[in-house]
């Protein structure tokens, strides 16, 4: 494999690598076809990204050497960022950048063709895998909302850096609302309602995820909303009252992204629970962050909610960051975005189901309470896995195309939590 | 630290109902962080309403509409979690009284004071202010290797208040006040805008008191002395 990246192009692949270390700790990179494509996934699998990279972005592009298979690699984040890290000089002085894989050597090459001559190569390390892909159609989710990233960055900007997860949801007069979403832990932590009635809201507004208050007088956090009118928006299709909690530092990553490419984002969504597709397009590349949301809890006597809203049970249940420590992985195995991993070269990246699959046993962490900790049974699943797809991720690059697990597989070892 | 704000100039609407008739006030507690932070957004906003609300537990709503290019409006909220201070502890909350300052003397442009101070923090956590009534204004810091002093000269004395005092008074005496240089440091770097008037207080080895005055809002920052 061979790719020349030149010009401003180079700048342009360093903040894809940005965007995508706020993700996850290795790089998926695999030449294909239809153009270069970088992807990552975060540990718990709520989090996948994707880039793509058409031919027409480099100034070279040679996916595989004639007779030869297509290399799949994977390389550390963090070894594959610090060629990227400082964006400044990608700017000013790096002029090429060039980026090959010889089957023959185990180091992926990664040049910098600077100004006065200076060449700075890197060789990085890399491991064999299999190609990483997660399930998602943008085409099979009822709603969607499309902005200048501009606009989403506005609105996002009132938020502090270190918040976690947002609420996103539609509200009367067909406003976007952004809510911080707080997550209260403690013991005695009561459900609440979500702002009422102050905020002009009735039942038809969104329903925002109850607020915890807890009993105990703890330092209890500020709640941040933003209020932006669709007129904003180039595209609005969604029912009002609809609203998902995902995470915001993930998303931030592809935001600013965007809005350094002054791009539209377009952000593909279903319920609470459904992945959300973040997505941005445009003739050089596209890129593509699927987001695990939070699913509802279980319906509370106090929720003003309209009969038709309620949410058909069994409830697929997401947890939306693994980024917070006390927060209780009910079923790990509803959390994950689908993910399908295949030897060979199936190119294709959208497949029609958005299906979530089970993969392993529940992990509950000790003690600690959760707003989702409810009595619903383990996710059902629409449907086995198609005999070719398996869950890979956790257990390695053993690989074993003809048949997939019978079922649910022990995690007999998991990493701790939070990246490093 | 004190810093009082005449609700007229700065509120175009202003309905409060304290606890009672006679106690017409409410004492709030809540992170300065937030509100500093809810009023960071308010920076292009076009109407501010801060509001005492309860969802839940007593908050502070400040509401926030922004100036927007597009035809529709764009709306900002925070709710900041507050804490409704009962009555029988508001004397404890209230104005401090500072006794008689034995020097008191205007101080020079804060900015300069602010990088002075900020290199003095190197070398050591203590600082000595003296003040006299000549005009005079020092910071010392003073180490086993180093001393090192930058003198303010001509500066004002504002007109001395108490009556026993001038007379007898040398005015060239000093008065020094010996202080953690990091709570000078917090204080000067608050300060964004230079003040129309800005008093330096000192009782001697006791405290210092500085008095600010921008235009409609009057702050006031109490530093006692090492001990």
């Amino acid at each position: 494999m061979k790719c020349l990246v030149t010009g401003s192009n180079v700048k342009v692949l360093g903040k894809a690598v940005h965007s995508l270390s706020r993700i996850g700790d290795e790089l998926y990179l695999e030449p294909l076809e239809d153009g270069l494509s970088l992807r990552t996934v975060n540990s718990s699998r709520s989090a996948y990204a994707c880039f793509l990279f058409a031919p027409l972005f480099f100034q070279q592009y040679q996916a595989a050497t004639p007779g030869q298979d297509p290399l799949r690699c994977k390389i550390l984040m963090k070894s594959f960022l610090s060629v990227f890290r400082s964006l400044a000089m990608l700017e000013k002085t790096v002029e090429k950048c060039c980026i090959s894989l010889n089957g023959r050597s185990s180091r992926l090459v990664v040049q910098l063709y600077c100004k006065y001559g200076v060449r700075k190569t890197h060789n990085l390390s890399f491991q064999d895998c299999e190609s990483l892909q997660a399930v998602f159609d943008p085409a099979v989710c009822p709603h969607v909302l499309c902005a200048p990233a501009r606009v989403l960055g506005e609105a996002v900007l009132p938020f502090p850096p270190a918040l976690a997860e947002v609420t996103l949801g539609i509200g009367r007069g067909h406003r976007i609302i952004l809510r911080s979403y707080q997550e209260e832990a403690g013991e005695g932590a009561r459900h609440g309602l979500g702002q009422g009635a102050e905020m002009g809201w009735d039942g038809a507004g969104p329903r925002f995820p109850p607020v915890a208050v807890p009993t105990d007088s703890t330092v209890k956090a500020m709640v941040t909303e933003m209020s932006i009118g669709g007129e904003d928006f180039q595209q609005l299709q969604a029912q009002e009252g609809v609203a998902i909690t995902f995470c915001l530092k993930e998303f931030r990553g592809l935001l600013s992204f965007a809005e350094s490419a002054n791009l539209s984002l377009s952000i593909y969504f279903d319920g609470p629970g459904r992945p959300a597709i973040f997505a941005i397009k445009d003739s050089l590349l596209d890129g593509h962050f699927v987001l695990a949301t939070l699913s509802e809890p279980d319906p509370h006597p106090q929720d003003l909610r309209a009969p038709e809203l309620q949410q058909p049970a069994p409830q697929l249940q997401a947890h939306s960051t693994p980024h917070l420590d006390d927060f209780a992985l009910d079923d790990i195995d509803s959390y994950m975005i689908a993910m399908e991993t295949t030897v060979g070269s199936e190119g294709s990246r959208t497949l029609p189901s958005t299906s979530l699959s089970p993969g392993f046993q529940p992990h509950c962490s000790p003690g600690s309470h959760s707003e989702e900790e409810d009595d619903t049974e383990p996710s059902t699943v629409p449907g086995t896995p198609p005999p070719k797809k398996f869950r890979s991720l956790f257990f390695g690059s053993i690989l074993a195309p003809a048949h997939s697990p019978q079922g649910p597989s022990p995690v007999l070892a998991e990493d701790s939590e939070g990246e490093g | 630290m004190w810093c009082e704000l005449e609700q007229e100039n700065f509120f175009s609407e202003f309905q409060m109902e304290g606890v009672s008739a006679e106690n017409n006030a409410i004492y709030l507690e809540l992170t300065s962080e937030n509100l500093s932070r809810a009023l960071k957004t308010a920076q292009n906003a076009r109407v501010l309403k801060i509001k005492l609300t309860n969802k839940h537990f007593p908050c502070l709503t400040v509401s926030i509409e922004l100036l927007s290019v597009s035809s529709s409006s764009r709306v900002v909220t925070h709710d900041i979690p507050v804490k409704v201070i009962p009555r029988k502890l508001w004397k404890d909350l209230q104005e401090p009284t500072v006794p008689d300052a034995d020097v008191s003397i205007y101080l020079p442009v804060l900015k300069t004071m602010k990088s002075i101070v900020e290199k003095m923090k190197n070398i050591s956590n203590h600082l000595i202010i003296e003040a006299n009534l000549n005009g005079e204004l020092n910071l010392k810091i003073e180490t086993e290797l180093v001393c090192v002093t930058t003198h303010f000269k001509d500066l004002e004395n504002p007109p001395l208040a108490s009556e026993n005092a001038s007379q007898d008074r040398n005015s060239e005496q000093m008065a020094e006040v010996h202080i953690d240089i990091r709570k000078l440091l917090q204080f000067l770097a608050g300060q964004q805008v230079n003040p129309t008037k800005a008093t330096c207080n000192i009782v001697k080895n006791k405290i210092v008191h500085f008095d600010l005055l921008h235009e409609d809002v009057s702050l006031q920052y109490f530093i006692p002395a090492l001990s």
